[in-house]
């Protein structure tokens, strides 16, 4: 290597300095990894079907599902509400479509957070 | 598998994964920063490129044999930052959004006055060809060697060593004589 190429790949290496990320980012990244991996999983994990004919008890499943601003729980609700859409005018009831809406939500939930 | 054990093993790969952020935290976002030339988009990158990663992480320690994982998660940015300029059909910015960054970055009185050159430097590489590009911002802002790169990139060594090569002369030609290059 010549000197003159050293002194430019020295100069490249400054005006290529390594960048900080802002702190806000690092904190909300880690508050998201921190949600995907301990609250969605602790909640999911409670999740039991049988129990959902009670109306009372969606809210919490579905916070588990939504848990965090993240691409992938916003895939999840993508996916699901897209398919809710195409469902709806088979359903016979409410209840049915909303009971079905719920396993759509914990099957594409498990893709997006797997091995849960 | 048990549930216990199910969960043992999750809480393991979740503690790899913790640690594999806080040490290339710096690295995605200063690859990202480069590639994409704004803070804004950087951070949305960055952030996209650790949940795709967390989505895949078991395989990739899996596949991984034992290698480091840093070239698989530069891979996912690149990846990414194509399709961010596919979807929004534009290029990377070809300079970086305020010249502060380098101040910022470079703080000692003899880089300040060497600020002009590492602009152009800067604006020179934000002109050359993706490829290029991106192997000069892997081993210069984030010191990765010719194996991470080739790695990173779906290359060869040899190819990765003649792309950096190729990438460091045709620099050198833009800097020296940036009116006609850029014109």
């Amino acid at each position: 290597m010549t000197s003159g190429t050293a002194d430019f790949e020295a100069l490249l290496r400054e005006a290529l300095a390594p960048i900080d990320p802002p702190a806000d980012l690092a904190h909300r990244l880690e508050l998201t990894l921190v949600n995907l991996t301990e609250l969605a999983q602790e909640e999911l994990e409670s999740w039991e079907l049988s129990t959902m004919r009670d109306p009372r008890n969606w809210v919490r499943p579905a916070a588990a599902a939504v848990v965090g601003t993240t691409a992938g729980t916003a895939l999840v609700l993508l996916r699901v509400r897209a398919r809710h859409r195409a469902r709806r005018a088979g359903s016979g009831n409410l209840l049915q479509l909303a009971e079905r809406t719920l396993q759509d939500i914990a099957e594409e939930t498990r893709r997006v957070l797997p091995d849960r | 598998m048990g549930d216990s054990e199910a969960a043992k093993k999750k809480a393991e790969l979740d503690a790899r994964f913790t640690e594999l952020y806080r040490a290339h935290l710096r690295d995605v976002y200063s690859y990202s920063y480069y590639r994409v030339g704004n803070h804004h988009d950087a951070e949305d990158l960055t952030e996209q490129t650790f949940l795709q990663a967390y989505r895949h992480f078991e395989r990739a320690m899996r596949e991984s044999n034992g290698r480091p994982l840093r070239p698989w998660l530069i891979r996912i940015a690149h990846n990414l930052a194509a399709n961010f300029y596919r979807d929004r059909s534009r290029k990377p910015e070809a300079a970086i959004e305020d010249a502060d960054v380098i101040s910022s970055v470079h703080t000692t009185e003899s880089l300040v006055e060497g600020r002009e050159e590492l602009q152009s430097i800067l604006e020179g590489v934000a002109q050359l060809p993706d490829d290029r590009r991106e192997a000069l911002i892997m081993r210069f802002a984030l010191g990765m060697d010719n194996r991470e790169i080739a790695r990173a990139l779906g290359r060869t060594d040899g190819a990765t060593k003649v792309l950096l090569h190729r990438a460091i002369r045709q620099l050198e030609g833009i800097v020296a004589t940036p009116e006609e290059t850029q014109a």
